[in-house]
């Protein structure tokens, strides 16, 4: 528990040893270092970054700043970040004029995006902080906004877990007739659909136990199997089990996490937040961003995919010169130019998974596909006809259109991307499952498998929740913000100095510490103020106030009981100390239930009075002892300024 | 400066059972209109769209409602927002729209006759979210309170843990009797704010238990009941002095924190004006009415060497 100071009988009353003075120097230097960003403004920037882990090479990088060279327009400073063998992938350029920025946004993406098929790069428009270079490298950062203090738009998005499970129970009654029929001789049974899984019921006994033990060997390690009767049949549960259940919830929020990322790396926006929330919703936050009916089209907006095959016939050169036969379309893939049918074979409705894994024989990393019933089917007519050609995979995603319109980059539109994202051969007929090969790398393979399946929609999402956060509104709030908490701290320091004379003094002065310190630590911990967060320090601040009270209470006390000066201030502060534990502990309890339990602003409300509690403790019994003691300790004092 | 420059000697005790009564009452009136009028849940809660919109002059109110009419939509109140050109559409889940879209359209509506409509504010909340947030929020009371009252408990004594409780409960219950019963919007903000009051108000009843505990010790002679009195009056002038801090914060965030945080801010000030009253007048009567006495708070055995360990 807490334990009183600990006696220091070889220093004279109320004198700190030298090396609590440097501790709590260091302690404050640091916070002081660490807060310091926050007081720098930011630049208008343009950010620059690869999708798909694409790079920026070198070329390319000397390529814009050509662009921007001739068309007059002159960086501040450009940073790499994220340095690799072929390039970097994330350039930050920062600019003195947001005009500058616009032009130099718009020359950048004409030269890495110069035509609509290949759309690699991400080009955004954002606000670096301009700190200084040296304390950048320090790890010194400023404070992150939210969206209620810098505009943008809040969406919550809820996974429709039903769709995906639905998908899954379908496949589990081919898998289960499948099971049966490959039985010999094969097994006859009803099947029909229950929760989460498959009732099956058979003729006689030992129908349904061979079917047991055929299906417990197939599907055992995704399957709870319970063998029952019902009105005089031998019947069989196959529920998915929770392992598989969980998967599949995983699944389906991964994979609309990765489609969302890739929509909103498509809108152009400065740092972004994709996040997971719960078991099955996802936070999309895009700051910057204000038109909300544009922003849920392209997050709303639903990839396909469709398997069409590759016009083999066909002169590419000649397409290339524009010469295009007509029903095929030209597309540049990472395996050069091929000509690809516009009829769609099979339709991406119909793959039910996508999975990256090993060949058992050549252990060489493959991508498992598989199909539903229908889809399978096709998939036969279609291979049976084509051995020896190419399969080509297509991903349709609509991409946004961005015009500038008076000196701001405002989304107009969206139109419909269609890119090639493989074309293997097809090496023989194959039905509902096959697999991809074709000396890939493990990465690789993971990375098509996600394509695959971002086209196939596992589990549809909808929106539950939306904040759109006008730009002025933020700057109001922001305003409103700081306002409030100057006018909320100069009026406790007034009262204070006037009430506690040279003693409310230390206590304002451990007070603009406690401030600094709450500054820097958030800053540190990269943790986002919001408004509800300058609400909790305003507040952190009228009851910092507390622990000062409660000990200077106490020494007026002593000194009404008759104790000598020195005595009493020794007395009011080690008296108070476990009260200002106790007092500040059950609060932190409060703080961490809030942290815990709420979401969004009440979380940003918790984290800044959980901040403000470690750290008033801190300033409210070191930094104000430290002071008093090097004002009265070590002489006589024959009066206390209290 | 002092406000109680010499030692005060008031019998709070003396109030206890006008005290009671009183809180009783309220308690009585909280509930009672929690139950028949309940509370003016914000968006956060009842789920719904809202739209706030700027305009370039004076808003047309009447003329709002004939364009939301126009369109299909049921329900909305439009009220100016601070200033005569903002205003403020609510509206609840529509049947006939699709509710990801109603701002949406109700901006486009707005804007059709051509004049300058900024959108400021836009929000849409789920009928899921508002019934999760409710069971959320009673969760993370209930959670806070057992939480304290364990602390408590082992830091103190179970007699000092369930008045500390009691004097909780009777802080929330007339918070959000007072919002019920002035109408004013409960939103998520105020939720947090219940939270920060449970805090606070602890802090205050645990500052006059940390002196009752002391002075049990110190004052050999005295009854229960002047121990408790003059702890009370002990800590009197630091219980106003947080209040006042407190409440100067508070006022500044009232009065210049805007309208997000408004609702938050008069949470916060009912709650530490009832916090304050609670800590003298509820949470040590209640002590003392469960029989609380010196022998419960000897402190344990201590080891030898004179060093304080962790209880187990």
């Amino acid at each position: 528990m807490f334990v009183n100071q600990p006696n220091q009988q070889q220093l004279p009353i109320n004198t700190y040893p030298k090396w609590k003075y440097v501790l709590i120097i260091v302690v404050l230097a640091l916070a002081f270092l660490y807060a310091a960003p926050n007081i720098f403004g930011k630049d208008p920037a343009v950010q620059i970054s690869g999708l798909r882990d694409t790079m920026v090479t070198q070329q390319q990088l000397d390529q814009i700043q050509k662009a921007w060279a001739d068309e007059g327009v002159t960086p501040l400073s450009i940073d790499l970040a994220t340095i690799g063998e072929q390039g970097v992938n994330k350039v930050i350029a920062r600019f003195s004029k947001p005009a500058e920025q616009l032009k130099a946004r718009e020359l950048a993406n004409d030269v890495l995006n110069p035509t609509l098929e290949n759309q690699n790069y991400v080009t955004a428009l954002n606000l670096a902080p301009s700190t200084p270079r040296w304390l950048a490298n320090l790890g010194g950062e400023p404070m992150k906004l939210g969206l209620d203090l810098r505009g943008g738009i809040h969406f919550l998005m809820q996974v429709d877990m039903d769709q995906a499970l639905k998908r899954q129970q379908d496949q589990l009654r081919r898998d289960f007739i499948d099971t049966l029929t490959e039985q010999n001789p094969s097994i006859r049974g009803r099947v029909e659909p229950i929760e989460n899984g498959m009732l099956l019921s058979f003729r006689n006994q030992e129908d349904a136990e061979r079917a047991y033990e055929a299906l417990f060997k197939a599907h055992a390690d995704r399957i709870d199997l319970q063998l029952s009767e019902k009105g005089g049949r031998p019947i069989i549960r196959g529920t998915l089990n929770k392992q598989k259940l969980q998967e599949i919830k995983d699944h389906a929020i991964d994979q609309n996490r990765v489609i969302l990322s890739s929509r909103v790396n498509s809108l152009g926006v400065a740092e972004p937040l994709i996040q997971r929330q719960g078991a099955d919703r996802i936070v999309v936050q895009l700051p910057g961003v204000q038109d909300s009916a544009l922003a849920k089209q392209i997050l709303g907006a639903t990839a396909s995919l469709e398997f069409r095959l590759v016009n083999e016939e066909a002169d590419v050169v000649g397409a290339q010169n524009g010469r295009i036969p007509p029903g095929n379309k030209l597309f540049d893939t990472e395996y050069g130019p091929i000509l690809v049918y516009d009829e769609v074979e099979v339709s991406g409705d119909h793959l039910t998974n996508a999975t990256a894994t090993y060949d058992p024989q050549t252990n060489e990393p493959i991508v498992s596909v598989r199909l539903d019933g229908e889809g399978g089917s096709k998939m036969t007519r279609t291979t049976a006809a084509n051995v020896n050609k190419r399969l080509a995979m297509i991903l349709k995603e609509s991409r946004p259109i961005f015009d500038i319109v008076d000196g701001k980059r405002v989304l107009v539109g969206s139109e419909l991307e269609e890119r090639v994202i493989s074309a293997p051969n097809i090496n023989g007929t194959f039905g509902s499952r096959f697999t991809i090969t074709g000396r890939f790398t493990e990465p690789e393979t993971r990375d098509l498998a996600r394509k695959l399946r971002s086209g196939a929609l596992i589990a549809p999402t909808f929106i539950v929740e939306e904040r759109t956060i006008g730009a002025t509104l933020g700057e109001e709030n922001i305003q409103k913000g700081i306002t409030s908490v100057i006018i909320g701290f100069s009026l406790v320091l007034a009262f204070m100095l006037v009430y506690y004379k040279l003693f409310g003094l230390v206590a304002n002065v451990a007070l603009s510490l406690n401030l600094v310190m709450i500054v820097c630590v958030m800053s540190l911990m990269g943790a986002t103020l919001t408004l509800p967060g300058i609400a909790g320090i305003v507040l952190t601040v009228g009851m910092a106030v507390d622990a000062n009270v409660l000990i200077f209470e106490r020494i007026r006390e002593e000194l009404r009981a008759g104790a000598r000066p020195a005595q009493a201030i020794d007395k009011g502060y080690g008296h108070a100390l476990s009260t200002i534990a106790d007092a500040n502990i059950t609060t932190a309890i409060a703080a961490i239930i809030l942290f815990a339990i709420g979401t969004g602003p009440v979380k940003g409300f918790a984290i800044t009075l959980f901040i403000g509690i470690l750290t008033s403790m801190f300033t409210a019994i070191f930094v104000s002892r430290g002071i008093v003691n090097l004002m009265y300790g070590g002489r006589t004092v024959k009066k206390l300024s209290i | 400066m002092q406000i109680l420059n010499k030692e005060t000697n008031i019998d709070f005790l003396k109030l206890r059972k006008l005290a009671l009564a009183l809180s009783v009452l309220l308690i009585i009136g909280s509930l009672t209109s929690f139950f028949t009028k309940g509370l003016n849940y914000g968006l956060d809660f009842t789920g719904g769209t809202l739209i706030e919109v700027g305009y370039e002059q004076d808003a047309d109110i009447p003329k709002i409602h004939e364009q939301l009419d126009g369109i299909g939509i049921e329900g909305a109140i439009v009220q100016n927002f601070g200033s005569a050109s903002i205003v403020q559409i609510r509206m609840p889940q529509q049947d006939h729209i699709e509710n990801a879209v109603v701002g949406d359209e109700v901006l486009a509506a707005l804007r059709a006759d051509g004049l300058t409509v900024i959108k400021r504010d836009q929000s849409f909340v789920g009928p899921v979210i508002g019934e999760e947030l409710k069971e959320m929020g009673g969760l993370a009371m209930l959670v806070a309170l057992i939480c304290i009252m364990i602390y408590v408990a082992l830091r103190f004594e179970w007699k000092f843990s369930v008045g500390s409780v009691i004097a909780l409960a009777h802080d929330v219950i007339l918070i959000i009797g007072f919002f019920s019963i002035t109408e004013v919007e409960f939103d998520l903000t105020v939720l947090a704010a219940l939270l920060a009051i449970i805090g606070y108000s602890l802090n205050d009843t645990i500052v006059v238990f940390d002196r009752i505990r002391e002075n049990f010790l110190r004052m050999r002679k005295g009854s229960s009941e002047e121990v408790v009195n003059t702890s009370l009056n002990q800590t009197l002038s630091r219980t106003l002095m947080t209040s006042i801090t407190t409440m100067l914060v508070l006022l500044a965030l009232f009065f210049y924190g805007g309208q997000t945080i408004h609702s938050f801010a008069e949470a916060l000030i009912v709650g530490v004006l009832v916090g304050t009253y609670s800590s003298i007048y509820v949470a040590s009567p209640m002590a003392l009415l469960l029989g609380v006495k010196k022998e419960d708070l000897m402190p344990p055995e201590v080891e030898k060497e004179g060093e304080e360990f962790d209880t187990p």
